[in-house]
């Protein structure tokens, strides 16, 4: 079974040379620890930053260069600046390559919910539903299953969408599944010492797996 | 060159009254019109509704003016960080409509750009999508957003000059230069106001036509929400 940061890197395994990246909160953030060497990779950031450099030094922090978590960084050699518009007009033009992002539900159809618990305080969907209606290959990193053992890869989503029939990977701390066009989940990877079995179990949705899936490589 | 220099937050927000709409600059509290927030405080107009992609934290930003209860209706894509906010939300004394962030920022470009509604992909089949029109262009559903329209636009700039050019510094430009374009009235606070002249119109990100009052701000405090840094190995 993974870690956060055993889903990040294996997350990471997906980003090719050459492509533009927008990375969400949460372990979707953990991933640009493990961008392979030797390839180059620009994040977007989508308060308006392509670039994104490592956090500063202390002492070098600047208010006015944050990133979408709010969180201080630096810029890269390259990087470039643009306002709020720009940048999900670059999002919705599909230029962004990968988008990776959390989930709270994913459906066998490629339903995404991530953004509203009824009867919790509803903080906003920010860009995510932006991301989901328009990028072209979109990862979401997730937990398979909640503290109580129930299945978050479900027939369909219970909890209010973020967007309909948009997300084709998924990575948990048990596997890597493919959402196929016609629906369901087919089994890629499983995480090291995960049974096919405890997969099946653990998805409620169709599952499509054969008995001799290979165990993820993270190295 | 028209000279659109006004002497202070207070005379620029003068004529800012109760039940107004306006837009407010800034990502959390990165480029936020500090000094126009400060005097909106002070003259204590209600019933606002504020057009922001987020509404502060308990003790600075919009969060000021909510603690005050200045504001009637929020429109923002994330409202996270903040008390008060969601006492004020629970109890119904606040009305919030929430919207996906591209969304708020092209409907604040649409009224920029002189168009009545924009049609995007955002919150199709979702409770967004909720009694608005759909569209089908090339086998894709888009849902209809009308352009904003804002009484008063806030916006936070690095430099301006008295004609109203405005430039923006780092991740700080965020939602200003498309609210500057889209209030009825745009008031920019700069942290460096120079004479007509003095900047390079090659390097102007708002030009002047869209900016109607602009003042030299005063005391930034520049709060920074997620102090992030790495060790000097």
């Amino acid at each position: 079974m993974l870690d956060k940061n055993g889903i990040a890197k294996r997350i990471a395994k997906e980003i090719k040379d050459g492509y533009y990246v927008n990375l969400g909160i949460g372990i979707p953030t953990l991933v640009a620890n493990y961008i392979p060497e030797g390839i180059n990779v620009v994040l977007q950031s989508e308060n308006g930053l392509l670039g994104m450099g490592p956090f500063p030094f202390q002492g070098e922090e600047d208010a006015d260069m944050i990133n979408a978590g709010k969180q201080t960084i630096t810029t890269l050699p390259g990087s470039s600046i643009f306002d709020s518009a720009m940048s999900f007009g670059m999002i919705r033009s599909q230029k962004i390559d990968l988008t990776i992002l959390g989930a709270m539900e994913v459906s066998e159809n490629g339903d995404i919910a991530n953004w509203k618990i009824p009867g919790k305080m509803v903080k906003g969907m920010g860009g995510a539903m932006d991301l989901v209606a328009s990028a072209k290959n979109i990862i979401v990193a997730m937990q398979h299953i909640n503290k109580a053992g129930e299945s978050k890869l479900l027939p369909a989503c219970t909890l209010p969408l973020t967007g309909v029939n948009c997300i084709r990977k998924v990575v948990t701390e048990l596997a890597v599944l493919d959402i196929l066009p016609e629906g369901g989940f087919r089994l890629i990877e499983r995480a090291p010492g995960v049974s096919v079995d405890f997969i099946r179990q653990s998805t409620a949705g169709k599952l499509f797996a054969d008995a001799d899936v290979k165990e993820m490589e993270l190295n | 060159m028209i000279n659109k220099k006004v002497s202070g937050a207070d005379e620029a927000i003068r004529d800012i009254t109760d039940g107004k709409t306006l837009m407010l600059g800034g990502f959390g509290l990165c480029g936020i019109p500090e000094n126009c927030i400060a005097a909106l405080v002070k003259k204590g107009v209600k019933a606002l509704t504020c057009i922001s992609n987020n509404a502060g934290v308990d003790d600075f930003g919009i969060g000021l003016m909510l603690k005050t209860r200045q504001v009637k209706k929020m429109i923002s894509s994330y409202v996270g960080e903040n008390a008060e906010f969601e006492r004020q939300l629970l109890s119904g004394e606040l009305e919030v409509e929430l919207i996906p962030q591209g969304t708020l920022a092209t409907r604040c470009m649409a009224a920029g750009y002189g168009m009545p509604a924009i049609f995007t992909p955002a919150g199709v089949g979702t409770e967004v999508a909720e009694g608005k029109e759909t569209r089908n262009f090339n086998g894709k559903d888009y849902l209809m957003e009308y352009a904003f329209d804002a009484d008063f636009a806030l916006v936070k700039a690095w430099k301006g000059d008295t004609a109203g050019n405005l430039i923006f510094r780092s991740t700080s430009r965020n939602f200003n230069p498309v609210m500057a374009m889209a209030g009825k009235i745009t008031i920019a606070e700069v942290e460096e106001l120079v004479e007509a002249g003095e900047l390079d119109p090659d390097h102007i990100h708002t030009p002047g036509v869209y900016v109607h009052r602009i003042f030299q701000g005063r005391d930034y405090e520049k709060r920074i929400e997620q102090r992030t840094t790495r060790p000097r190995s």
